[in-house]
């Protein structure tokens, strides 16, 4: 007998856990140099964009940029009422400074725009103070200030241009989540006419469901034939099934966009038959409709797969044995062959609705204005607003609702018991 | 509706076909006695299973009529027969733990929870795995899985089970200890039993009785020993035990035994099987350990062979020789402890009785 409390000691002496140690680790060193290049790989195309999103969409360089002095200063302000008049003297001088410099990344329209996106309507007014900034000597210069505008005199402004001189902020967040600070500077909802982030964001999810769910309703009667076919007939079904997959994501939604346009083959085969009218063609793309049909057509093969590879691991005599044992055909089915296909389903549904949220240019393309997405905002703020924090705002937001139904799943099914194929 | 024969199962003209072409089952007429345990053996492809198949109702006759307890079941679905089947790979769910699995049947049929509780407590004590009730399948040993699969099929209490190749996927030695504690289930339960094997051996320590088939078609029905001692036809004999064949001629027939001049001009007496004539070709099937190696005494059969292998094999020897022409000609020597002065090239005489070898029909 072996004592438990000694280590096991190898025929030389050395203990044996040492001693494999040693042994293993030429295989470990190997096996780290084969995975390095993907590794680097993916900290560059991966981990630090990611990392960099997260960063940019709390970060917040404006007010510091723009107006130093003053973003230091403002800081010691308790936010009652309006500030003393030392402060809105360094906000004149810095703004004059500003004006007169004109360096890239630190100008007045900088500011104006970070401020505007806070209190809409709000960039004209720094701007014209700036012109008219240098003309402005001695004191008192808030009172100044409210003689060029009267909105000066509102402490909201003063609150927002010191939220928009810290280093780090939430705005972008409030912003993402249809949130805001009032006159205050409490969190309070948007006014109704600006809430789109979250409508858009929930029909975005509602949306995936009813993809995944369609997808689903779609595929596994598919998956179930593929998988019992024999080998000859399921290759070529299969085949079918990953066609989508080697068209191109363009000429696929060209094809949709001939398909089901008012004038398109669909409509006009209908008039044909007599089921609409043709006055009453119906419009199915550049709105959900659109957007719902193409998707589920994109995101199928995603489905089938993972049920395909699960279904073609179930052996019929499941089925036999459980009928044999008196179970019909739908009693069957329930108690042994859908609960087995659970990882299938899980795998699938994961796979589809996680595609299906941040999907981008399908929706882009045929989405019409009630198809977006809220991939197509992010984009949008990328793109064209060049609001960039706000749409890293919106992504992590995205990421985490990702990561929060991974999550999830992980509770309900398990991941050990996902299988991709 | 035919006449109560008082069989079990009963198949009358069954026929089968898959694509139209080619019969897999042709003209099957068998009956199985209630209490029978009868094995359907046969090389692959002869159509065992798809008889099977077609008991279970998992494939249609495509002609003829299946009988259970003298009711018509061909269009009876598999779920409505009430016949327990073990199958080829055991088909335990896996996502049920073992009490589950021999659940599934008895909730089906409606049973109330505690007679459940009762009755599967009773099947797992029967194959002796009392405590494995909570376990999943994938955590039993494949012997263990196939008792659970033996006990699902018997929780019910079907009067016919159905086995398709149940010991295939257990090493030999499971497989033996298995052949013993099905059959002495099946003598305590009393149950009718179809069994489909391609092992011989499984076939005859098991069965009442064997159907022998090949090219869809019986080709011998019997009890084990006289499928063994008896053979009707060449296919029997070879795929029956080992068998040493002599290829020939009929040269006279004397009511049982008849005379056969081989192909390399002996002449040997044999039982005369399966041939009618004189002048008819025959093969002559010859067991080998009822071949005589150097006879005391003056036997039927008195031929010289030439010993080119021998072979130890602890209970016996067992000598390859060239016999009349034939290079693979065995026979088996008990081991009686004494000497046996035998060497490769040795010329030696090995001698038979006539009653031990059989003319059957001629095989290529």
């Amino acid at each position: 007998m072996s004592d438990s409390t000694s280590p096991i000691l190898t025929a030389d002496g050395t203990p044996l856990k040492a001693k494999l140690a040693q042994t293993t680790r030429r295989l470990r060193i190997k096996a780290l140099l084969l995975t390095l290049p993907l590794v680097i790989f993916i900290i560059i195309t991966f981990v630090l964009p990611i990392g960099q999103m997260l960063y940019r969409s709390v970060h917040n360089p404006t007010g510091i940029m723009v107006t130093p002095n003053f973003a230091e200063a403002i800081q010691e302000w308790d936010g009652e009422g309006l500030p003393d008049d030392r402060f809105v003297e360094i906000f004149v001088k810095d703004l004059a400074l500003a004006k007169k410099n004109r360096e890239i990344g630190k100008t007045v329209g900088n500011l104006a725009t970070r401020v505007n996106y806070e209190i809409p309507g709000s960039r004209s007014l720094i701007t014209s103070t700036a012109r008219k900034a240098k003309n402005i000597k001695e004191g008192p210069y808030l009172d100044a200030l409210i003689k060029i505008n009267k909105k000066w005199e509102n402490p909201a402004m003063w609150l927002t241009l010191q939220r928009a001189s810290k280093e780090y902020t939430a705005s972008f967040y409030l912003a993402a989540l249809d949130r805001k600070y009032d006159d205050k500077g409490d969190i309070v909802m948007a006014d109704e006419l600006y809430q789109i982030y979250i409508p858009i964001l929930m029909k975005t999810l509602w949306l995936s469901a009813v993809i995944t769910l369609l997808c689903f309703i779609l595929a596994y009667p598919v998956s179930y034939l593929l998988s019992t076919l024999p080998m000859k007939t399921s290759n070529l079904l299969m085949i079918l099934v990953l066609l989508p997959f080697w068209t191109s994501l363009l000429v696929r939604t060209t094809a949709w966009i001939a398909m089901l346009q008012t004038e398109g083959i669909v409509n006009d085969f209908m008039v044909f038959l007599g089921v609409i009218g043709d006055d009453g063609r119906i419009q199915m793309i550049y709105n959900m409709t659109g957007t719902i049909i193409a998707m589920v057509h994109i995101l199928l093969p995603f489905m089938i797969l993972p049920l395909y590879s699960v279904m073609k691991t179930i052996p019929p005599s499941y089925m036999r044995a459980a009928k044999s044992m008196g179970a019909s055909t739908t009693y069957a089915f329930t108690k042994v062959y859908f609960p087995q296909t659970i990882p299938g389903i899980a795998a699938g549904t994961l796979l589809v609705f996680i595609l299906a949220i941040g999907y981008y240019i399908t929706p882009a393309l045929v989405g019409g204005n009630d198809g977006l997405l809220i991939s197509n905002l992010i984009a949008g703020h990328i793109k064209s607003t060049l609001n960039w924090s706000l749409g890293a705002a919106l992504g992590t937001i995205l990421l985490a609702v990702v990561l929060v139904f991974y999550w999830v799943y992980n509770k309900l099914v398990g991941v050990d018991n996902l299988k991709f194929g | 509706m035919s006449n109560s024969t008082g069989a079990a199962v009963r198949f009358e003209k069954v026929q089968k076909s898959y694509d139209g072409e080619i019969m897999v089952v042709k003209d099957l007429n068998l009956d199985v006695a209630p209490g029978e345990f009868l094995t359907m053996l046969g090389p692959s492809g002869s159509g065992k299973s798809t008889c099977l198949m077609m008991l279970a109702g998992f494939e249609p006759a495509t002609n003829g009529e299946i009988y259970l307890n003298d009711k018509a079941i061909n269009s009876v679905p598999p779920n409505k027969r009430g016949i327990g089947m073990v199958f080829q790979n055991y088909a335990l769910f896996p996502h049920m733990s073992v009490a589950e699995n021999l659940a599934f049947p008895l909730k089906v049929r409606g049973i109330s929870g505690a007679d459940i509780d009762k009755k599967v407590k009773r099947a797992l004590e029967m194959v002796e795995l009392g405590a494995f009730g909570n376990r999943r399948p994938a955590q039993l040993s494949g012997g263990q899985q196939q008792r659970v699969a033996v006990a699902r099929a018997l929780v019910f209490e079907p009067d016919l089970i159905l086995m398709d190749e149940p010991l295939g996927a257990l090493d030999k030695q499971l497989r033996e200890q298995m052949q013993y504690e099905i059959k002495h289930i099946h003598e305590n339960l009393g149950v009718t039993v179809v069994y489909v094997t391609h092992d011989q051996t499984e076939a005859l320590t098991m069965s009442d009785r064997v159907a022998v088939f090949e090219d869809g078609i019986i080709q011998q029905l019997s009890p084990p020993d006289e499928l063994y001692e008896s053979p009707q036809n060449s296919f029997v004999a070879q795929f029956i035990g080992e068998n040493n064949k002599l290829s020939g001629k009929v040269t006279a027939i004397n009511g049982k035994v008849c005379e056969v001049l081989l192909d390399d001009g002996t002449s040997v007496k044999s039982e005369a099987v399966n041939v009618s004539a004189i002048g008819d070709r025959t093969t002559i099937s010859l067991r080998p350990e009822r071949v005589e190696v150097e006879p005391e005494v003056s036997m039927d059969n008195m031929l010289s062979g030439k010993i080119s292998e021998i072979l130890y094999l602890g209970d016996h020897l067992r000598i390859v020789m060239e016999v009349a022409g034939n290079k693979e000609f065995i026979a088996k020597v008990r081991n009686r402890g004494e000497l046996r002065p035998l060497k490769k090239d040795q010329t030696i005489t090995v001698g038979w009785a006539a009653g031990d070898c059989k003319a059957l029909d001629p095989v290529a």
